[in-house]
């Protein structure tokens, strides 16, 4: 590879939205005909990194060269004019037209002022042909699978001369043979000279394609490598942000409730259950009084297990058993129905309802649950709010209080009060403690765990190992929508999931 | 060459196929029905139906709407009328002022909708009170449009033979279709009202020019409601503020009929033409069959109506399922 051979050259950008540092001074240098990975968790900077290189946002500081020349973008149309393609994880084509016309659109060929249609057709299917494919030019993108619409996204960037194809997240739709063909074109296009920045969670796809990683985390730039060079192991430690070289003299700190005697029967035993195209078949037993975690990279099937659990979506093959009974979730309310109760990740966009009072927001579930023809009085209501807000110490003036006003810390507490008074039997927590402060966290893991105490199942989801260590007494480490393997008791380690989310898959 | 059944050309299909129906049965039904007479007629009859159905396919396919055509009709008629009669400006002026202010109307709309990305039917909703309020502002009565050139337009027709003739009102409507025709499928303004139908998001991501397309839009439907307003002024030598209450309903069933999808993204104007045709042919039918209410022929619209909006719904799933 021509090491000169610099396509993009970005120099300590930094970019800072009201209350973050969302960039600080990072660093990326793309070269022609390598595939260059990204890499890092939820919130490194990697999706704001990519709008400030396309002209969506504009930078603070630092600079940006293209080819050498410093360059500046207002938009991602000026992107396109550059060269530079962005392909988005949601295809962004029309998925009334057709292929071909796709691929053309908005640069139709035109022949004595009307738009030349044997041309299109004709030449789409040329450029189509370069990827090896061959398809019906003629028919609506529409008809084809996510794969597909995948590749002709880049034929049409590719037509537009692309010097630099972004590609953000596009294999998380697609399964495996797609996934095999969406590789084939890139390395096709990686021998034709184009630099590739390819935006992914798979830590398998990362070691299969790139070149080159750059990580980042928490906005910072931590550091590019060679991909052969760089031990699984350590681009796990880099992009979580432990030192690899420390991992053994990290103790088992706060680790008291080991000794936890639990015999608890079995609530939840999952059979093989899968969802093509985002969960492959896993097994799972969830015990009452039990804390289980499921500890894992970003996308590596955490939530979606949740939401398999919850009937959210639904699976295509496996069972649950409850109780030892087999049961089908097939909606949430089925699954409401059961007793169980589900805390999403997006506290504000799916829980909290901000304009509703502390008590409203406490009582929803109850409420949902029992019908509308069946309302709670008024002096239940404020006796189950000041129950849970006495209960989950949640700091609100009284409990007419508008959510909104509440801290992130005591949010968290009013949705988890509100899933408390339908007095469930199993609880699925996704990230209960994503963006509330120190103070907080520790508060609302000391209720988990009494929570567990008193006969409750839970299933603990967080993308921060310390808390799942300190929470859980079985933890399911998954990658890649896999799960990889289960710890318990004595094993329950950081260094020892780290290292499990680091081995290699033995089956491929 | 090879037939392709693209999926989405199963409610054009279903179209051409209802029409057929309705015209064989009328056929065999009833003498003197398949003449080329009756036929001309469904041009004569429809043709301000038809030339705003043409605009409305357009808007319909950008993925809005345009509430204001109706109203749009009267005021151009009504305006034309008053200044001819009470001011004695010549009808070629009459008109071609309509004409404009008809296209500033609609320009007007389309910026409103765009660039306070307003809703189309609350914008055009406005404006269908306003353009009617207006209307009456200009005269409360009908006004009769008598003068030698429009007397000579109406009067201008080409003979088709078999007692049949073709005047200038239903060559406007052919002449505004195949225009329509050509802009759809030959003109990037054309593709891209397909593509902001389809997904406005992939568009502006595409590089489309959507506010531009999107304001012409709504501007072409506004010219095309005063050349609508201008054919019935001559189908009914006057002008009348109270013309056309509820056209813009009967127009957007002719356009749903004519197969294209209300959520926008799919449709032809050729297709919107047959729909045009359907709802003549079937006020055609309960004419010959003389025992009827007229009012039925709401009814079978309505039946038209849902049974289209029946595959439309099973079609979008049937392609969502794939």
């Amino acid at each position: 590879m021509d090491q000169n051979n610099v396509l993009i050259d970005i120099k300590r950008v930094s970019k800072a939205f009201p209350g973050v540092l969302a960039l600080d001074q990072v660093n990326l240098c793309l070269r022609g005909g390598e595939v260059h990975g990204l890499m890092g968790e939820n919130g490194a900077g990697k999706s704001t990194l990519i709008k400030v290189l396309t002209g969506l946002y504009p930078r603070d500081t630092g600079e940006i060269l293209f080819e050498g020349e410093p360059f500046s973008l207002s938009s991602p149309q000026e992107a396109a004019d550059h060269g530079l393609s962005t392909l988005y994880q949601e295809i962004n084509l029309i998925p009334a037209l057709s292929v071909a016309e796709n691929i053309y659109i908005g640069r139709e060929p035109m022949r004595f002022g009307r738009i030349d249609w044997k041309q299109i057709n004709g030449d789409a299917s040329l450029a189509i042909r370069k990827l090896d494919l061959d398809i019906d030019v003629t028919q609506p993108v529409s008809s084809y699978s996510v794969a597909i619409q995948q590749l002709v996204a880049i034929t049409r960037a590719l037509e537009i001369s692309a010097k630099v194809l972004i590609l953000d997240e596009p294999t998380s739709s697609l399964d495996l043979a797609e996934v095999a063909q969406l590789f084939k074109v890139i390395r096709k296009l990686k021998e034709d000279g184009i630099g590739i920045l390819f935006v992914t969670h798979f830590i398998d796809q990362v070691y299969e394609i790139t070149d080159r990683i750059t990580v980042l985390r928490n906005g910072a730039f931590i550091g590019e490598y060679e991909t052969q060079k760089l031990p699984r192991i350590e681009l796990i430690a880099h992009m979580l942000g432990k030192d690899p070289e420390t991992f053994s003299l990290e103790q088992t700190a706060g680790k008291t409730q080991q000794e936890k005697t639990k015999t608890g029967q079995t609530l939840l035993d999952v059979k093989q259950l899968e969802r093509k195209g985002s969960m492959m078949a896993f097994d799972l037993t969830i015990n009452k009084g039990e804390v289980l975690g499921l500890a894992g990279l970003l996308g590596s099937g955490r939530t979606e297990i949740a939401r398999l659990l919850f009937g959210i979506d639904r699976s295509h093959k496996g069972t649950i058993l409850l109780d030892g009974e087999e049961t089908v979730i097939s909606s949430p309310r089925k699954a409401i129905s059961h007793l169980f109760a589900f805390c999403p990740e997006n506290r504000k966009e799916e829980g909290i309802i901000e304009d509703l009072t502390v008590r409203e927001n406490i009582i929803l579930a109850l409420q949902a649950r029992q019908g509308i023809f069946r309302p709670l009085s008024g002096r239940r209501q404020s006796e189950i709010a000041d129950k849970y807000i006495e209960l989950l110490d949640i700091k609100t003036p009284s409990d007419s209080q508008a959510v909104k006003n509440l801290s992130g810390g005591n949010q968290q507490k009013v949705i988890i009060a509100r899933w408390l008074a339908t007095e469930p039997r199993f609880l699925i927590l996704d990230e209960p403690t994503r963006g509330i402060d120190v103070g907080a966290k520790a508060e609302i893991q000391k209720l988990i765990l009494g929570l567990s105490e008193d006969g409750l199942a839970i299933l603990f989801i967080s993308s921060e190992l310390e808390e799942v260590i300190a929470c859980c007494d079985r933890i399911a480490v998954l990658r890649d929508r896999k799960i990889l393997s289960e710890l318990s008791g004595e094993a329950i380690e950081e260094t020892n999931i780290m290292q499990v989310i680091a081995s290699k898959d033995v089956n491929q | 060459m090879k037939l392709h059944l693209n999926q989405k050309n199963i409610p054009l299909l279903a179209t051409i196929a209802v029409f057929l129906l309705i015209y064989l049965a009328g056929s065999v039904l009833y003498s003197n029905f398949f003449s080329l007479r009756v036929f001309v007629n469904l041009f004569i009859d429809n043709a301000f139906v038809g030339v705003i159905a043409i605009g409305m396919t357009f808007v319909i396919i950008s993925g809005g709407i345009d509430l204001s055509v109706g109203s749009v009709v009267a005021l151009a008629g009504v305006l034309a009328a008053k200044m001819m009669h009470d001011f004695g400006v010549h009808p070629i002026l009459a008109f071609s002022i309509c004409l404009g202010l008809g296209a500033m109307f609609g320009m007007i709309m389309g910026c409103l909708i765009h660039f306070f990305e307003l809703p189309p039917f609350l914008v055009t909703l406005v404006g269908m009170f306003l353009a009617r309020g207006l209307a009456f502002l200009v005269s409360l009565n009908a006004i009769p449009i008598k003068h030698p050139v429009v007397n000579a337009i109406i009067d201008f027709g080409i003979p088709l033979g078999f007692r049949a003739w073709l005047p200038a009102t239903a060559m406007i409507f052919i002449a505004v279709t195949l225009v329509g025709i050509y802009l759809q499928h030959y003109t990037r303004f054309g593709r891209n009202t397909y593509a902001i139908g389809s997904s406005e998001q992939s568009a502006i991501l595409m590089g489309l020019p959507v506010g531009r397309t999107k304001i012409l839009v709504y501007t072409f439907n506004g010219f095309l409601s005063a050349l609508a307003g201008v054919v019935y002024s001559l189908y009914t030598s006057s002008g009348y503020p109270l013309a056309c209450v509820g056209l813009e309903l009967d127009v957007i069933a002719a356009v749903v009929i004519g197969g294209t999808l209300l959520s926008g993204g799919s449709g032809y104007v050729a297709g919107t033409l047959i729909g045009v045709l359907i709802l003549g042919l079937i006020q055609t039918f309960i004419t010959f069959q003389g025992t009827l209410s007229s009012w039925w022929t709401k009814i079978v619209i309505g039946v038209l109506l849902f049974v289209f909006i029946l595959l439309q719904r099973y079609l979008s799933k049937a392609g969502a399922r794939r």
